[in-house]
């Protein structure tokens, strides 16, 4: 998909990352679904519109071949994303595995099988 | 080679490396995002970041910082039609924008700290104001250097050397309202779910 850098691609890009920030405001606010649903919305929202401004303002992915400016934002993209998940695993799994607080304790009697 | 076609090459040079600059930021800000989202429990008996964070405040500084952007990208296409008149406009609502966001985000800190709320007070603060203070802190930088870049402009118009640096500081600005858009989801809209 060609998106030239031209007006009407700034305009667009102008108009759905408002639409897509204005979505994600509301289903916060107005509580349409619970915790982890609406986590997972917004955060779908967050990656739509950071694709809809890499393409419409940054115009990635435009550039003649060799794409190197892809390339190397595919790259730290994949870098990012394990950084932040592999942290969040890795603290996750720390704070099952040691000094558990009282609720994890009573979730980890549930998960081992353990019977006082 | 002649002399426009070397002219170019170097352009493509420093905008390709400005463009692994803002790669390594990136990861930079993808540390103090995992950071924050560790910590963003640990307020130490202190208040939450439901009690703390205004959202319909921070809404407003998301629109203001992404209309800045939009403007930002006005002003490039004014000078890919050499439009001097118009690349001065629109970099300068531009730096207004960014000189609004700075001020909502300054009293927004400014309220924190005279609650109590400081960096100082717990891991969830401290992660927060590194986090979003890092982000300000290259805004603001960002206006400095629009703010040289239209004194530029001024003093010796749309020469090739002045369009180069500008591409390269619209790169930068798209690139800080791509990372507030994260900012906005994983601290504002998940800290009042």
């Amino acid at each position: 998909m060609k998106i030239q850098s031209t007006l009407s691609s700034y305009i667009a890009g102008f108009v759905l990352s408002v639409v897509f920030t204005l979505l994600a405001y509301f289903a916060v606010v107005n509580h349409v679904a619970s915790g982890a649903t609406v986590i997972t919305i917004i955060i779908g929202l967050a990656v739509v519109q950071l694709i809809v401004q890499l393409l419409f303002f940054l115009h990635i992915g435009q550039e003649s071949k060799p794409r190197w400016n892809l390339t190397f934002f595919l790259s730290t993209a994949s870098i990012v994303f394990l950084i932040v998940v592999a942290s969040l695993w890795i603290m996750n799994h720390l704070n099952y595995n040691m000094m558990p607080s009282a609720s994890t304790n009573q979730q980890i009697f549930k998960n081992e099988g353990i019977r006082k | 080679m002649n002399n426009a076609i070397k002219i170019d090459v170097a352009e493509d040079k420093s905008i390709f490396g400005f463009w692994i600059y803002l790669m390594t930021d990136l990861i930079m800000f993808a540390a103090l995002f995992a950071t924050y989202t560790v910590l963003h429990g640990n307020t130490f008996g202190g208040p939450t970041s439901r009690e703390l964070f205004d959202l319909p405040f921070a809404l407003i500084e998301t629109l203001i910082l992404l209309t800045s952007s939009f403007t930002c990208g006005l002003a490039m296409l004014a000078t890919h039609r050499d439009d001097r008149n118009q690349v001065l406009l629109w970099f300068g609502v531009t730096f207004l924008l960014g000189i609004a966001f700075l001020g909502m985000e300054f009293s927004e800190f400014s309220r924190l700290f005279a609650d109590g709320n400081s960096f100082q007070k717990n891991a969830f603060l401290s992660s927060f104001f590194t986090l979003v203070g890092t982000h300000g802190l290259h805004i603001t930088i960002g206006l400095f250097w629009m703010l040289l870049l239209l004194i530029q402009i001024m003093r010796r118009g749309l020469t090739s050397s002045v369009m180069r640096k500008l591409t390269l500081l619209s790169l930068f600005w798209h690139f800080l309202d791509i990372v507030w858009i994260f900012i906005f989801t994983i601290i504002y809209l998940m800290g009042l779910v």
